[in-house]
C-alpha cells in the first residue's frame, strides 16, 4: 500500500520483524505490521527480558510510553502496550503483553526509571498489577478512590459525585445524580450491519422477510 | 574532682527530624495544580513526591464515547498553552489509520500555525521561568508576543485559545490573505523586537545566571533513561527533534536548526526554548514564502464535509454533511503510535480503532509525565527555591499532564 497520509516518517520497518522475532525467539507470540507500525506479542513473564534483549542489544534506548487497553471479552481482557523509541536507528516499534485482572506483569523499572509512573497509571486505571513495582500507588484518582474507571464497564458518569457542603464544612462524596439521563445516540447505519433488532422487526416474525 | 562540662541543649538526645512541606496545590510556582510533598534538610531538598492527577477528567473515557470528530476540541484543552501542537498528533494518528492524503497547502498551514504555537507557548513559559526565578518585566513584554499569537489563532479559526482547526484530512477553513501578510510583518518587526529586547534583560543576567546555571544537571544516558524529550533532552545535549528525525506534514521541506545544550542543566534548557522561537520564526517565514494555492482539506467525502455553498446545490453534499456530523466516519481497524513534537517534547497518540465510527481507545501520551518523574532525582541536594527553577524549565501544564 502506497503511503498517502503525512504522520512522521521513522526509518523502514523492513526486515525489522524477521530480525526481532529471530533475536527474541520463543520469547514472541505474535507479530504484526499494520499501518506502517511494528507490534509484536511477547509472552508475559518475559516482558522483562524481551526488553531488556531491544533496549540492550537492538538499541530501543527509551521507553516512551506504557498503555493499557480494555478488551473485555477476551479471557485475558487486558493488553499492556510499551512503545519503544530508538534514536539511534530512528525507529519505533510496540510490545505487548495481555494480562488479567489476577495475573501481574512483571515490572520494567528495572529497565527505565520512568516506568514507574506509567505503570502506575495502568494500573490506576486498569488495575492491571505490576509485580516488582516498588510505589504501585494510584496516581491519577483522587485520594481514596474506589474502582478502575478505564475498564470499559466503568461507566462514563462514575458511581460517586463531590460537592462542598456547607453544613460540615467540607467536601462530601455521594452517589451520582443525573437529573436527566445520561444519553448515549447512536448514529451507527442501520443499513450497515446493525447488532441489534431495529424498532418494529421483532413484528415481522414468522412473514416474508 | 573532675569537671562537669554543660552540655549543650542540641546535642545528645535531641534528634533533628526532617521537614516535610506540601508545595501546592495553589502555589503560583507550580504552573497549575501540582502537589509536590518535600522532605527538606533545612533547605536542602532530600526527596521531593509529586502527586499528579488534581486536574485528571478522564479525557481519554471522554473521547471512547465520541466520534473522531466529536474527540478533537478535547485535545485543545489538553496542553492550553499549545492547543495545535496537541492536535496535530490526533489528526495524523487518524489520517495514518485511514492512510489519508492531505493538500499540500493544508500542510502548510499546520506547520505554519504549529509553528506558530510554538512561539505562543514558549513565550508563557520563558516569561513564568523568568519570573520563578524573580524577574517581572520580562514576562509583561513576553506577554504582549503572545497576544498577538493569539489574536492570529483568533482570525484564522475565530477562537482565542481552544481553535479546534486542525482536522483530519486538512484544516477547518481557509485562511484569508490578509492575515498571511500579517504574519510576515510580524515576524520581521514585532516579534524580533519584542523577543529579543526581553531576551537581552535575561539572557547575559548575572541573578538570573546564578539561578539557573548548574541546576538540575542530567546526563545524556539519565535524559534516554528518564524518557526525556523535547528541549529537556536536547539541553542535555541529544540532537534529536521529531521534526527533523521523522518529519510530518512538510517539515523535510524546511530549512531550520536544532539547538542542544552542553552544561544540560535549567540555563541550558531556557536557551534551547529561546533558540527556538527563532528557528520557529524562520520557519514560518519559508511556509509563508513557498505556501502554494489549492485545497485547504481532502477532497475525500466520506472524511472532509463538503462547503456549505456545494451543500446548496448537490443532494449528494447534503447526505454526506448529514452523515458526517451524526454517525461521523468510520476508521479501519488497527493501531497507531503517532508522535510529534510538542513545544513541550514528544506528545503522542495511541489510537486503537474497531472500525466504528468512535474510537476504541485513545492513549495520550503527554509530555510532562515523564518529566515530572524525574522531579526527585533532579532536584535531590538543590536548594528549596531552586525547585521552582527546575519546574519551570521543565515547562509543566497540568492540562496534559493529568488529562
Amino acid at each position: 500500500m502506497t503511503v498517502l497520509h503525512s504522520a512522521p516518517r521513522f526509518a523502514s520497518n523492513e526486515g525489522v520483524v524477521e530480525a526481532l522475532s529471530a533475536a527474541l525467539g520463543d520469547m514472541v507470540l505474535a507479530t504484526k505490521e499494520e499501518h506502517g507500525e511494528v507490534v509484536l506479542t511477547v509472552a508475559r513473564d518475559q516482558i522483562e527480558n524481551a526488553l531488556r534483549l531491544l533496549r540492550d542489544r537492538h538499541e530501543y534506548q527509551q521507553l516512551m510510553e506504557i498503555a493499557g487497553v480494555d478488551y473485555p471479552s477476551r479471557p485475558e481482557r487486558f493488553e499492556v502496550v510499551y512503545m519503544l523509541l530508538s534514536v539511534t536507528k530512528n525507529h519505533r516499534i510496540m510490545v505487548k503483553v495481555s494480562a488479567a485482572e489476577n495475573t501481574p506483569v512483571p515490572t520494567v523499572t528495572t529497565l527505565w526509571p520512568n516506568a514507574g509512573w506509567l505503570e502506575r497509571e495502568v494500573f490506576d486505571m486498569y488495575g492491571v498489577i505490576f509485580a516488582g513495582n516498588p510505589d504501585l500507588r494510584r496516581i491519577l484518582t483522587d485520594y481514596g478512590f474506589e474502582g478502575h474507571p478505564f475498564r470499559k464497564d466503568f461507566p462514563l458518569t462514575g458511581y460517586v459525585e463531590l460537592r462542598y457542603s456547607e453544613e460540615d464544612k467540607r467536601v462530601v462524596y455521594e452517589p451520582v445524580k443525573l437529573a436527566q439521563d445520561l444519553r448515549q445516540f447512536d448514529f451507527m447505519s442501520p443499513w450497515e450491519g446493525a447488532e441489534y433488532v431495529l424498532p418494529g422487526d421483532e413484528k415481522a416474525e414468522g412473514e416474508a422477510k | 574532682m573532675s569537671i562537669q562540662l554543660e552540655q549543650s541543649p542540641t546535642t545528645g538526645d535531641e534528634v533533628i527530624t526532617n521537614y516535610t512541606i506540601n508545595f501546592g496545590p495553589q502555589h503560583p510556582a507550580a504552573h497549575g495544580v501540582l502537589r509536590m510533598v518535600m522532605e527538606l534538610d533545612g533547605e536542602i531538598i532530600e526527596r521531593i513526591d509529586p502527586h499528579v492527577g488534581l486536574l485528571h477528567r478522564g479525557t481519554e473515557k471522554l473521547i471512547e464515547h465520541k466520534t473522531y470528530l466529536q474527540a478533537l476540541p478535547y485535545f485543545d484543552r489538553l496542553d492550553y498553552c499549545s492547543p495545535l501542537a496537541m492536535e496535530h498528533s490526533y489528526v495524523l494518528a487518524i489520517e495514518k489509520l485511514l492512510n489519508l492524503e492531505v493538500p499540500i497547502r493544508a500542510q502548510y498551514l499546520r506547520v505554519l500555525f504549529a509553528e506558530l504555537t510554538r512561539i505562543c507557548n514558549h513565550m508563557l513559559n520563558i516569561g513564568s521561568h523568568v519570573m520563578d526565578v524573580g524577574a517581572m518585566t520580562p514576562n509583561l513584554w513576553l506577554f504582549e508576543i503572545r497576544e498577538d499569537c493569539l489574536n492570529f489563532f483568533e482570525r484564522a479559526s475565530g477562537a482565542r485559545m481552544h481553535s479546534a482547526w486542525f482536522r483530519p484530512g486538512g484544516v477547518h477553513q481557509d485562511v484569508p490573505l490578509k492575515l498571511l501578510t500579517d504574519i510576515a510583518d510580524w515576524l520581521d518587526t514585532r516579534l524580533p523586537e519584542l523577543f529579543e529586547d526581553a531576551m537581552s534583560l535575561v539572557v547575559d543576567n548575572r541573578i538570573f545566571k546564578q539561578r539557573n546555571v548548574d541546576i538540575a544537571l542530567v546526563s545524556k544516558e539519565d535524559a534516554l533513561a528518564w524518557g526525556f524529550s523535547g528541549p529537556m533532552v536536547r539541553g542535555a545535549g541529544i540532537p534529536w527533534d521529531i521534526r527533523k528525525a521523522q518529519p510530518y506534514d512538510v517539515y523535510d521541506r524546511m530549512d531550520f536548526e536544532i539547538p542542544v545544550g552542553t552544561n544540560s542543566d535549567c540555563y541550558d534548557r531556557f536557551m534551547v526554548r529561546v533558540e527556538e522561537v527563532r528557528q520557529s520564526a524562520r520557519i514560518m517565514k519559508q511556509c509563508l514564502a513557498e505556501m502554494p494555492e489549492g485545497p485547504v482539506a481532502s477532497s475525500d467525502r466520506k472524511v472532509v464535509p463538503p462547503k456549505r455553498g456545494e451543500m446548496k446545490q448537490s443532494m449528494e453534499s447534503l447526505i454526506h454533511h448529514f452523515k458526517l456530523y451524526t454517525e461521523g466516519f468510520h476508521v479501519p481497524a488497527g493501531e497507531v503510535y503517532v508522535a510529534t513534537e510538542s513545544p513541550k517534547g514528544e506528545f503522542g497518540v495511541y489510537l486503537v480503532s474497531d472500525g466504528s465510527n468512535k474510537p476504541y481507545r485513545c492513549k495520550i501520551r503527554p509530555t510532562a509525565f515523564s518529566h515530572l518523574q524525574a522531579m526527585d532525582f533532579m532536584s535531590k541536594g538543590h536548594m528549596l527555591p531552586d525547585a521552582t527553577a527546575i519546574l519551570g524549565a521543565i515547562d509543566v501544564v497540568f492540562g496534559e499532564c493529568d488529562r
